[in-house]
């Protein structure tokens, strides 16, 4: 793909900074999410729990290594963009960003995830129609930050437009999705929870607050979380304390006859990076 | 930590000792096949001698001749496409997540379903050499590698007497959502 005339600088800027936090993220894992398996390994007491949680700690020392991305689903790209007011936004950005995924798949590698929806025709790339997905919001500095989301969680994730008088169903739904989940999504997972906004944008929300850092959480989240730990899935689905490593929720506003809910569910290897674009 | 049982394919009646719960380690040769390869083995018969073989439910990240990452993939999602496996043979499901009931009916007396920890696709990968592909024309994660193994550390997720974990869990689960969440 070639940039736009006078913009082949922020082209090969976007596809260089892409790159380079699709790296990051696949290799190793945000100290945040590190601190919480630890934690996690600390606190439990199975033995079969116990292993598991061992084989996560060792993966994460040997992909970090030997620069290794730590599972094999690399996931879909999935792409946020903070611009300011001093980038042109144009279709460059959008090219640049695929160009630094095409790079990202041939170089770490990553594995091609991406096809087409009904023949299922690999791209080869990890790139198509509407992929990578791309959110672009204004900010101070020109940053990417990459969420490759792999799909044995994904697949798990759930939405439901809630009565606005059934807002105590919510931690019952959150707590139902990992219910149905079982060890699928290779917990300990991390809950993204959208509540409010419309139909579509309530699952953009449920992903959106898996790029909060999970170090703490407020009453309402360690709520849901306590709710879905009490389940004893634990890692793997073969039963433990920790089901969940922490849920986060974002919330927008609503329709007063709506309550969007939505639950992106998100394994162990919650892998996310920010860099700056240089250019 | 407990001494694990080494296990090594081609598999024979020693399957039928293992008991869920059990750490083992798994050597010699797996074929991984997911949904696409399962279809395919369907149409076109299966392209290794499944008899005691074992069938590792993963799409790994191959570079050259080299396995890189190969951690397992959902079983369930294989859950309507495994009978025919175990009617050629195939005495272990190596995979994450667990399968189904049905699944694990079709197992009872002949093949155990060992579960390997997901996400983990170094650690798996640093157990492995690489030995042959089949059906490489479905792409990199949907091709049949075969693969050989170096003690890959294994949980017996649902063992040939029908005892389930994952179910077992899952039953807990229940009990405790609608303990909670009863209205």
């Amino acid at each position: 793909m070639m940039p736009l005339p006078g913009e082949e600088r922020l082209f090969a800027a976007v596809s260089e900074a892409t790159c380079r936090a699709l790296r990051e993220a696949e290799i190793a894992l945000p100290g945040d999410v590190l601190a919480a398996i630890r934690k996690a390994a600390d606190l439990e007491t199975e033995t079969v729990a116990r292993n598991e949680l061992a084989n996560i700690l060792e993966n994460i020392v040997l992909a970090g290594d030997r620069g290794l991305p730590l599972c094999q689903d690399t996931g879909v790209p999935v792409v946020y963009v903070s611009l300011p007011s001093s980038v042109p936004f144009t279709q460059t950005l959008y090219d640049g960003i695929a160009d630094g995924v095409r790079t990202a798949t041939r170089e770490i590698p990553l594995r091609p995830n991406v096809v087409s929806p009904l023949d299922r025709k690999n791209s080869g790339d990890n790139t198509g129609p509407g992929m990578p997905a791309i959110h672009v919001r204004p900010g101070k500095s020109f940053t990417i930050t990459v969420l490759p989301k792999g799909a044995g969680a994904e697949n798990m994730s759930r939405s439901a437009m809630l009565l606005p008088t059934e807002r105590e169903k919510i931690p019952r739904f959150v707590a139902e999705t990992m219910l149905q989940a079982g060890g699928r999504p290779c917990p300990p997972v991390v809950l993204g929870v959208g509540i409010g906004g419309t139909f579509d944008s309530v699952a953009a929300l449920a992903k959106e607050a898996l790029l909060e850092p999970i170090t703490t959480m407020d009453p309402f989240e360690q709520r849901l979380c306590n709710a879905v730990n009490s389940l004893g899935i634990g890692p793997m689905g073969l039963g433990g304390k920790t089901t969940a490593l922490a849920v986060k929720v974002k919330m927008a506003a609503c329709h007063t006859a709506s309550l969007p809910v939505a639950v992106n569910v998100q394994c162990w290897a919650a892998r996310r990076a920010t860099v700056e674009v240089r250019w | 930590m407990v001494t694990s049982r080494n296990l090594r394919t081609p598999l024979g009646d020693e399957v039928l000792d293992l008991r869920a719960g059990e750490q083992v380690t798994l050597s010699g040769i797996v074929y991984t096949a997911r949904d696409e390869a399962h279809e395919r083995m369907m149409k076109d018969g299966i392209p290794f001698d499944p008899r005691g073989a074992a069938v590792y439910h993963c799409g790994p990240v191959i570079s050259g001749s080299s396995v890189l990452a190969a951690g397992p993939t959902t079983s369930a999602r294989m859950n309507a496409l495994t009978g025919f496996l175990l009617d050629a043979g195939v005495r272990a499901l190596v995979g994450k997540g667990g399968m189904s009931p049905a699944v694990a009916g079709m197992m009872r007396g002949r093949a155990v379903y060992l579960a390997c920890t997901g996400g983990c696709a170094v650690l798996a990968a640093s157990r492995m050499t690489l030995r042959g592909v089949f059906f490489e024309d479905l792409g990199m994660a949907e091709a049949i590698w075969a693969i050989e193994l170096d003690h890959l550390p294994l949980v017996v997720g649902i063992d040939s007497c029908g005892r389930d974990i994952f179910s077992e869990v899952g039953e807990r689960a229940k009990l405790q959502f609608t303990g909670q969440f009863s209205t």
